[in-house]
């Protein structure tokens, strides 16, 4: 047991020191500045996707995450835009709101399973994207533009954080930024996961009629997880629009939300770190095959369905695999 | 013996259908009763009602003199009706200790919240709960295989599993959907002996069967359905020489009614 503790948290500390340390290191020292975007960009499709994941793990497949991301991402973009807030006021603002509507949505649409409420959550994708285009507010297809970067955080007259705009490298900061919810986001579903409430969730997903007889308030957890999965929708898409400083209707589409789903599926979806994985491998190999040209879309959706049926339960399989032979 | 679950007047359409139709008697503290009839008699329909599973046309059950029928099965089995089921329905991927442990749902002293930040009082409720399985599944027979994934368990243990699960919502009354389904004639002696051994234990048990031989053995009294009506109540010994039952399971009566 302590053997296995003491692992973790050397698993832990490696993993912190690579994202805050080595790999800003190595992006200056090899001048690919343009790195920090990408990884950012994988950071909060990660935290999207771990949303995704955890509706996963109450047995709902999600293709919905999209429509929270850019509803987060307008919400903040509106705050920020009209009503002169603070990005980082915004920010819990767009992960509840987010919640709060998913709270609204899930009630009816949770009582659904399978094939069925996978069907609207992606109809959900599209109506957030014509809402978008339809709504005043949101100044419909032209979306909102210019708007300015996070500024300074501060707390009793101590800056926190330096606005975003007078940094010479607003790129790291930003990094820094969706690195740092990225392991806040990992860390609380870790912690979801492990504790009793992981158990429920999986006693959910394996059988709700057993799990409503020994007691269960199944729509009411139910409606818990899936809020918890659109705050994290919500706060990637609220980042994200600060980055570009733009949000469109299409800033997130349906094909956002079928990714968010198919990087579970690549990581795993008995593993809590799976979509911090998939989200990585699938938006690198995306832009590794694009010197494969007008043959990218095809060599990439072929390889996913050699990995889905090689690899069933995703990439980390493979290390529990070897552990166990190890 | 005071009555623990009053089933008065119970009555469930569906559209034209009547499955079960004006159904009433109650089950006494710590007796084990049995609900038979042959196939289509609207056993399976009444269990579920009992249990809040449906929600009955007209008609009521009440547990202790509070009604319970129309509530969600969750509240059901917080006020202490607890039904098991009769597929093997358990938690497939987890192992049997954990089915037993996230079965002591009910008993849970802490908040979800609380268990997410892991208080002292959702440690203690996990030692009690880790506790509390091992002692059920020594009393079920099923120590040996409390770390086994779920699904790998053969027939006669799933039902046990099936039992243990809904022995740990620590219920008043427990009912038992068809617990000898499919079972060989030493299964289903080990099975009864563990449901008297619950009864021993001051469980009261209501519980569905087809198995003749094994109810009249286990059964303190029977209640038999026809058509979704009640055509007879009483002890084994009454029930084996009525009739109405005989006529009912017509054909097959002798083997049928274990004679």
């Amino acid at each position: 047991m302590t053997v296995n503790r003491n692992t973790r948290i050397a698993a832990v500390v490696a993993f912190l020191a690579i994202v805050f340390i080595a790999v800003p290191v190595a992006i200056s020292a090899s001048g690919r500045f343009d790195l920090y975007y990408t990884l950012t960009s994988v950071a909060l499709l990660s935290i999207a996707s771990a949303g995704v994941w955890l509706t996963f793990y109450i047995g709902r497949i999600n293709i919905g995450q999209g429509a929270y991301a850019l509803t987060g991402g307008y919400v903040s973009a509106i705050l920020v835009m009209n009503h002169g807030w603070s990005f980082w006021l915004t920010l819990p603002v767009a992960g509840l709101f987010c919640a709060a509507a998913s709270v609204l949505i899930g009630l009816p649409i949770l009582r659904l399973r399978g094939v069925y409420f996978a069907m609207v959550t992606l109809v959900l994708t599209e109506v957030a994207r014509l809402l978008a285009l339809a709504l005043p507010i949101t100044n419909g297809a032209k979306g909102i533009v210019s708007i300015p970067l996070p500024g300074a955080l501060s707390v009793f007259g101590i800056t926190l954080i330096p606005d975003f705009a007078t940094l010479q490298n607003s790129r790291l900061a930003f990094y820094l930024l969706a690195v740092t919810l990225m392991v806040v986001c990992f860390a609380i579903m870790y912690r979801l996961v492990n504790s009793r409430i992981g158990k429920l969730c999986q006693s959910l997903q394996q059988n709700e009629e057993l799990a409503s007889s020994i007691g269960v308030n199944i729509a009411y957890l139910r409606v818990i997880a899936y809020a918890v999965s659109s705050f994290f929708g919500g706060v990637s898409g609220a980042i994200f629009a600060a980055i570009s400083q733009s949000i469109y209707p299409s800033s997130f589409t349906v094909t956002d939300s079928v990714n968010f789903m198919l990087n579970c599926f690549l990581g795993g979806l008995g593993y809590v770190f799976g979509p911090m994985l998939g989200t990585l491998v699938l938006y690198f190999g995306w832009d590794l095959l694009f010197q494969t040209g007008q043959f990218q879309l095809l060599i990439y959706s072929g390889l996913m369905i050699v990995l889905m049926l090689v690899l069933p339960n995703g990439l980390l399989s493979l290390a529990e695999a070897t552990r166990k032979k190890g | 013996m005071a009555e623990m679950l009053e089933v008065s007047g119970i009555t469930k359409r569906f559209g034209g259908l009547v499955a079960v139709n004006n159904v009433s008697f109650s089950v006494r503290e710590k007796e084990i009763l049995s609900v038979i009839g042959p196939n289509g008699a609207g056993k399976s329909t009444l269990f579920k009602l009992i249990s809040s599973f449906l929600r009955p046309t007209t008609g009521e059950v009440r547990l202790k003199g509070e009604r319970i029928s129309g509530l969600a099965p969750h509240i059901a089995a917080r006020k202490g009706v607890v039904r098991t089921f009769q597929e093997t329905t358990i938690f497939k991927n987890m192992s049997v200790r954990d089915n037993v442990i996230i079965a002591h749902h009910l008993r849970s002293k802490a908040s979800l919240f609380g268990f997410f930040l892991g208080t002292g009082t959702a440690k203690e409720d996990e030692a009690a709960f880790g506790q509390s399985a091992d002692e059920i599944l020594a009393l079920l027979g099923l120590s040996s295989l409390a770390h086994e994934i779920a699904r790998n368990l053969p027939h006669g243990h799933l039902r046990a599993l099936g039992i243990a699960i809904g022995l740990a919502t620590n219920p008043s009354i427990l009912l038992l959907d068809e617990p000898f389904a499919g079972m060989n004639h030493d299964e289903t002696m080990r099975m009864v002996e563990m449901v008297r051994r619950l009864r021993e234990r001051g469980l009261t048990i209501l519980l569905v069967e087809h198995d003749m031989p094994a109810v009249m053995k286990i059964s303190d009294r029977l209640v038999v359905l026809n058509f979704g009506q009640k055509i007879a109540e009483g002890t084994p010994a009454e029930i084996q020489a009525n009739e109405k039952v005989i006529e009912a399971y017509l054909g097959s009566e002798d083997e049928a009614i274990g004679l």
